[in-house]
C-alpha cells in the first residue's frame, strides 16, 4: 500500500439521464475538496477505480413509474452494488437515495411528500451519528443548514426496520428546527421519525435527501456540507496510512480500490 | 400462442399513509359528496402479453411486479387478465 495525497482521491459522479445535479457534486469534489472527480454516464459499466462514488439528485429517467425506480437497472448500478459490497464509499443526495433505497442498498423508500407539495427550501438537520464515515468531521447533535429540493422525500419503513435502523443508530440525520429540536413543524415532507438521512448495515453507503453539495460556499448560502466531504476523505486516509504513520490500525478496509 | 390482456393495478399498502388519496378525499367532501370514507389512489398498467397458458403469464406478470412495477415496501397489487387472441 501507497501514502496518497488528497490530489489522488478519485470521485465518480454518475450521470443518469435527468440527473441535474452532478455538475454541483462534481464541483464540491474537485473545487471544495480538491479531488479528482469524473463523470460516470450510466450506460458505462466501470467506475474506473473510483474512492467514493456518488450518486446525484435529479429526476433519472423522468421519475417514471417511481423516483429512481427504473435508474436502478442501468448497467452501472451494478458496478455501484460491488463497489459498495467491497466496502466502498457511496454517497446518494436526493435522487440517489430514492435510486439507493430502489436498488435496495438501504432499506425503506422515498413517497410522496405529505404535504403533496415539491419543497424547495433550506431546512435544519441534526447529526444524529457522528460516528460514520460521512459525519466524522460534525459534532454529535450539531445542527446543519441545507438546501432540499424534492417532491417524494417521505421516508417510510416498516416498525421492524425503522426500529432496527434507530437501535442501530443509523438514522445519521434527522430534520429539526433552529434549536435542534425534531418536531412536527420542522419536518418538512412528514418522514417517519423526522428521517432525513440512513447508512446501510456496514456504514459504507449513506443516503439523504437534503443536498451538502449545495452548501459548500459562503457564496450558496451555507458550508455545512463542507463537513462531508471532509469526512469522507479522513476515512479514507485513514484506511490507506502507511502502518508507520499512525498508531491506530484501521478501522475499516481501503475503500473500493480492487 | 395466445395474446392476453394484462390489467395491472398498483396501490398503496394497506395502512400506510396515503397523502394523494387523502387530499383526494378532502376535495370530493369540500364538493359535499357524502360517505366518501377512505381513497387511496395507485396505478393501472395495461399490457398485452404472448403466452401459452394463464398461468404462465401470470407468472410473468408478478414477477414484473416484484421486479420493477411494484414497490415492495410501499406498495401491493392485483392482477387480472383474458385472453383476447
Amino acid at each position: 500500500m501507497t501514502s496518497r495525497t488528497s490530489v489522488e482521491l478519485r470521485v465518480a459522479v454518475v450521470t443518469f439521464p435527468g440527473s441535474n445535479c452532478d455538475h454541483d457534486c462534481y464541483r464540491a469534489a474537485k473545487d471544495v475538496l480538491g479531488a479528482e472527480a469524473y463523470f460516470v454516464w450510466h450506460r458505462e459499466r466501470d467506475l474506473r477505480e473510483p474512492d467514493i462514488v456518488i450518486l446525484p439528485g435529479g429526476f433519472s429517467y423522468g421519475d417514471y413509474l417511481r423516483a429512481g425506480a427504473i435508474a436502478r437497472f442501468s448497467p452501472v448500478m451494478e458496478a455501484v452494488r460491488r463497489f459498495a459490497e467491497n466496502g466502498g464509499l457511496v454517497l446518494g443526495t436526493c435522487n440517489g437515495f430514492q435510486v439507493l433505497c430502489e436498488a435496495g442498498l438501504l432499506p425503506g423508500a422515498l413517497v410522496r411528500n405529505a404535504s403533496l407539495r415539491f419543497i424547495a427550501r433550506w431546512v435544519r438537520l441534526r447529526v444524529e451519528n457522528a460516528d460514520t464515515p460521512f459525519t466524522s468531521a460534525y459534532r454529535q447533535g450539531q445542527v446543519l443548514r441545507m438546501p432540499i429540493a424534492h417532491g417524494e422525500g417521505n421516508y417510510v419503513a416498516d416498525p421492524a426496520t425503522l426500529e432496527r435502523l434507530e437501535a442501530e443508530r443509523r438514522v445519521v440525520f434527522r430534520y429539526c428546527d433552529a434549536e435542534g429540536r425534531v418536531t412536527e413543524e420542522a419536518n418538512p415532507n412528514g418522514s417517519l421519525h423526522g428521517i432525513a438521512g440512513i447508512v446501510n448495515e456496514a456504514g459504507n453507503v449513506l443516503g439523504l435527501m437534503p443536498h451538502p453539495e449545495r452548501a459548500v460556499e459562503a457564496l450558496l448560502g451555507s458550508t455545512d456540507g463542507v463537513g462531508m466531504f471532509e469526512s469522507m476523505r479522513a476515512h479514507l486516509r485513514a484506511a490507506v496510512a502507511p502502518a508507520g504513520d499512525s498508531q491506530e490500525a484501521p478501522a475499516a478496509a481501503p475503500a473500493g480500490r480492487r | 400462442m395466445n395474446r392476453y390482456l394484462v390489467e395491472i393495478r398498483i396501490v398503496p399498502r394497506e395502512g400506510l399513509l396515503d397523502p394523494e388519496g387523502k387530499a383526494v378525499q378532502n376535495a370530493l367532501r369540500s364538493l359535499e359528496f357524502t360517505g366518501v370514507e377512505d381513497v387511496r389512489v395507485g396505478r393501472l398498467l395495461r399490457l398485452e402479453l404472448a403466452g401459452a397458458t394463464p398461468e404462465e403469464v401470470r407468472a410473468r406478470a408478478e414477477d414484473m411486479c416484484r421486479r420493477l412495477l411494484a414497490n415492495p415496501v410501499t406498495e401491493d397489487y392485483e392482477i387480472d387478465l383474458e385472453n383476447i387472441s
